[in-house]
């Protein structure tokens, strides 16, 4: 098939960036997107001309490196599907796609598609953790959990950090994967001495990254190639608000420090 | 050649009963005074489940840890893309597990090329992983009273495998990278993400640093320590098509090697039977399906090479050949690896492959048939089990697997081979320790399945820890830093290599080299390999070679995020060892594992080992002349599982 592709290019961060247009011919619908792009690429190479960068990496849906904002959505049109698993057959003879880097300003653009999502490693730094060393483990069968527990805690645990949420939000809020870590933690045994201290800080580190408030738009669920439940979310506010409640009455029982 | 070979005898391998050798060897082991350990600094090179693990416990430990990663997170690691799950003896089925169980199969399905010591240490720490692991929050899969389930695994008969529906690397490698953003948080770690390994520093035989390119800019920077840890991974993808993400190289390990450590084993690298087929020649890589699979779905081609072109479904039960079924009853679709693989060619070969034709030799693809399970276990079932894989295999193929038969075919997916290091994990430079995949140790000439998470983790949290603070304990030499004038060659050296790839200005781009010569290495040191072939490929290679330094074409600067000179820089690295690789695959006259030479076959047609002449490592030493590395053997001695030709029937 042929495509006309339109493409953002921005040579780096202070670069204001524009839009170009490439052809891409011959294109088979058994190709993955990112293979198109690789074939567009060696093309442009071949004539001297730069190569559209993009992330990507394990190109099997799972390492959430890659990430471009297909025709206004994030990740493309197929549902529960990363960019490097969207395959061509998806498109027909004649389209044009527009392809964009992840918007979001707590996601500069390093160089076209490229994008900075540093602001993830700093808000899971922030407490998405069980404080536990290593070698001071007991014995794993000793905390027996609930199937539905498990598997509801694993729903929310197969987040990629890809940061489609985030892209898809019109407000860029990063609501959709801090509440996917805070319930994976949350569920579990294990990570409930933390759990109010969790929430608290790594909300607080989403907002001080500057990524925006949840609206109830659900846009991200629709985006998420994993599928993960805005339902997560009504669960981080409650145990935010739970944490703020629990930290403010002991703030008072210390005398207001 | 013989003349030139030395005898490589300082494994530092203890001796004595198999079971307290690494308990004794704990004891024996210099520690670091808990006050003095933030004076010493750690570099980690790789953030998968070795490099994530090892920096999060010692930095745990109150050790100074810098961590580097070419991915923009340490939670990218290919690490994270391991599907079917972790093998650790806690016999948790009842079913005969036990340590010596595991370190029993390991060291006959490795086919007797694995040290002793080194495994029943990671049967011995594979317990422990599962204790951390579920104490981090990792969401194993559970039965309905709330315990560990497990499944079973290729080369072995007792369920031992830990897993999180197909996503267990994800779920492991999360939660060592929470470990360890929890000790960036605690100030022990500072991270370096979108950094690549360029050059290992080397000051009067020690390593003492490193030297990146930071790809967000192109800078190139030396950071210097007091020890190295490389844990960066293999290098399956000098095949160009492996299952091994875009971006994993061979770089760091290839320069450590020209620096004077010793490359072993180099042509171990495993096929993986379960992927899915290529289905053009633009191809960029291959993707894995869990051997897990192999639990429920049962492996065929048609009997007569006449119904290839069928639909599976119009093919008579009776015109069906079960062949893994029909040739190894006992172990029947769960043979290893290395047998899987070979077979499913033989059958593609013999003309019975199915699915499309990509250049035109033969259909390169067989079944694995989930009908039975189905109708067995009811499509629900299968789908807990198996949903992810499913959906994943439609997206590619745009195939239903509940309704048509997968087709699957081999493709490179892990290396066995790799840097070579004593039983400290420490390579032949003193201070250079290697790690998870990219070190040789503990799989031999073949790899069980859900063996490297165990590896990787085994290395990480409970190995390294021990041996890198007994290395710092003794350590006597003077802080160096960057400003020595060792450091700024290398980063001098590394600054002229990426000017050399932009100044080239030819006409191919780094990947039509990485795929030419790719083809080369599969066509001729993968699932079979020839004396004739391998000479050939060792024609071919350093042609190739010549006309990437003539002919290249690197667009763009040195000083921005470039990925064409990232490309180049790998795809450098893989000319030089796929070289190496053939070398070792022609030196080693006989077949074992994964390393099977069309000469040496049973008359059943499995590898024919010749333990007379090759129980050894094969530790190769760069020269300066890329034909002709410098071979040392390290021995092999097995005490406590007696050499046997292996047999899965």
């Amino acid at each position: 098939m042929n495509l006309t592709l339109n493409v953002w290019r921005q040579k780096n961060r202070g670069d204001a960036g524009r839009f170009e247009r490439y052809d891409a011919t011959d294109i088979s619908e058994h190709m993955s997107f990112l293979e198109m792009l690789d074939v567009v690429n060696e093309r442009l190479m071949a004539k001297g001309e730069e190569p559209i960068h993009f992330d990507h990496d394990c190109r099997e849906g799972i390492c959430g490196a890659c990430g471009l904002v297909i025709n206004g959505d994030p990740h493309g049109p197929q549902n529960a599907t990363t960019t490097c698993q969207l395959h061509m057959r998806e498109f027909t003879d004649g389209d044009a796609i527009t392809i964009e880097p992840w918007r979001a300003d707590a996601f500069p653009v390093i160089r076209d598609l490229v994008v900075d999502r540093q602001a993830f490693d700093r808000i899971v730094q922030a407490g998405g953790y069980v404080s536990v060393r290593t070698g001071s483990a007991r014995d794993a069968n000793e905390i027996p959990i609930p199937k539905e527990a498990a598997d509801l805690a694993m729903d929310a645990a197969s987040c990629i950090g890809c940061g489609a949420c985030v892209a898809a939000c019109p407000n860029a809020s990063a609501s959709l994967f801090v509440a996917a870590k805070i319930a994976h933690l949350g569920l579990l045994p294990q990570g409930q001495p933390e759990r109010k201290e969790r929430a608290r800080r790594m909300v607080a580190q989403m907002d001080a990254e500057g990524f925006g408030h949840c609206t109830n738009h659900y846009e991200c669920e629709g985006a998420c190639p994993k599928e993960i439940s805005v339902e997560f979310i009504a669960r981080m506010n409650r145990e935010f608000l739970l944490a703020m409640l629990v930290s403010r009455t002991e703030l008072a029982s210390r005398g207001g420090r | 050649m013989d003349a030139e070979v030395r005898k490589l005898s300082q494994a530092r391998c203890p001796s004595g009963p198999i079971d307290s050798r690494w308990s004794r060897h704990r004891f024996e082991m210099k520690l670091v005074n808990p006050s003095n350990r933030r004076k010493f600094k750690i570099i980690i090179v790789g953030t998968g489940l070795a490099g994530a693990a090892a920096a999060a416990t010692l930095g745990e430990q109150g050790y100074n840890v810098a961590v580097f990663c070419y991915q923009d997170s340490p939670r990218r690691a290919h690490s994270i893309a391991a599907q079917g799950g972790i093998n650790a003896a806690k016999n948790y089925q009842n079913d005969g597990d036990s340590i010596y169980r595991l370190f029993y199969d390991t060291v006959k399905g490795g086919d007797f090329r694995a040290r002793e010591s080194n495994v029943h240490r990671l049967a011995e720490v594979s317990v422990n992983i599962i204790d951390q692991c579920v104490a981090q929050g990792v969401p194993f899969a559970r039965e309905y009273g709330g315990l560990l389930d497990n499944r079973s695994f290729g080369g072995a008969q007792v369920s031992r495998t830990f897993y999180a529906r197909g996503q267990t690397g994800q779920q492991l490698l999360l939660g060592a990278y929470q470990a360890l953003e929890r000790q960036v948080e605690a100030g022990t770690v500072t991270q370096f993400t979108r950094h690549e390994m360029m050059e290992l520093i080397v000051i009067d035989g020690i390593a003492r640093g490193i030297v990146c390119r930071n790809l967000a800019n192109g800078r190139v920077e030396a950071h210097t320590a007091d020890v190295v840890v490389l844990a960066t991974g293999g290098y399956a993808n000098a095949f160009y098509l492996s299952t091994n993400a875009k971006g994993c190289n061979t770089t760091a390990i290839w320069r450590a090697h020209r620096k004077g450590a010793l490359f072993a084993n180099p042509c171990f690298t495993q096929i993986h039977p379960t992927c899915i087929p290529q289905a053009g020649d633009y191809q960029s890589k291959l993707t894995l399906m869990s051997e897990s699979l192999r639990n429920d779905g049962r492996v065929w081609v048609p009997s007569n090479a006449a119904d290839c072109e069928k639909d599976a479904g119009k093919i008579a039960e009776a015109d069906r050949d079960y062949y893994l079924e029909r040739m190894y009853p006992s172990f029947g679709n769960l043979v290893p690896r290395d047998i899987a693989s070979r077979r499913a060619k033989e059958m593609c070969d013999d003309g019975r492959g199915v699915g499309p034709m990509v250049g035109g030799d033969a259909r390169r693809g067989v079944y694995l048939d989930f009908r039975d399970a189905i109708e067995r276990l009811g499509q629900a079932k299968v789908e807990e089990r198996y949903g992810n894989l499913f959906t994943m295999y439609e997206r590619i193929t745009g195939e239903d697997p509940y309704v048509v038969p997968m087709r699957i075919y081999p493709a490179t997916h892990y290396t066995m081979g790799g840097l070579w290091v004593d039983y400290n994990l420490m390579s032949t430079i003193a201070g250079l320790f290697v790690a998870g995949e990219a070190n040789f140790s503990d799989h031999g000439a073949n790899r069980l399945g859900a063996s490297a998470l165990m590896q990787g983790l085994g290395d990480g949290y409970f190995v390294l820890p021990s041996t890198v603070g007994n290395y710092l304990a003794q350590l006597k030499h003077v802080k160096v830093d960057e400003q020595h004038p060792e450091a700024k060659k290398a980063v001098a050296d590394v600054t002229s290599r990426v000017a050399r790839f932009v100044s080239i200005k030819g006409k191919r781009s780094p990947d039509s080299f990485h795929r030419e010569v790719g083809q080369v290495i599969w066509d001729h040191c993968g699932m079979a390999r020839s004396a004739d072939g391998l000479a050939k490929a060792l024609r071919r290679i350093p042609e190739i070679r010549r006309e990437f330094w003539e002919n290249l074409r690197v667009t763009g600067e040195a000083g921005e995020l470039n990925q064409v000179i990232e490309q180049a820089g790998r795809v450098a690295d893989f000319l030089e060892l796929g070289e190496l690789m053939c070398i070792d695959a022609l030196a080693r006259d006989e077949s074992c594992g994964c390393h099977y030479r069309t000469e040496h076959t049973t008359e059943e047609g499995e590898a024919k080992r010749d333990d007379e002449s090759f129980q050894y490592v094969a530790a190769w030493e760069y020269t300066g002349d890329m034909a002709k590395p410098r071979l040392h053997k390290e021995d092999l001695s097995f005490e406590f599982v007696k050499p046997s030709q292996r047999s899965y029937k």
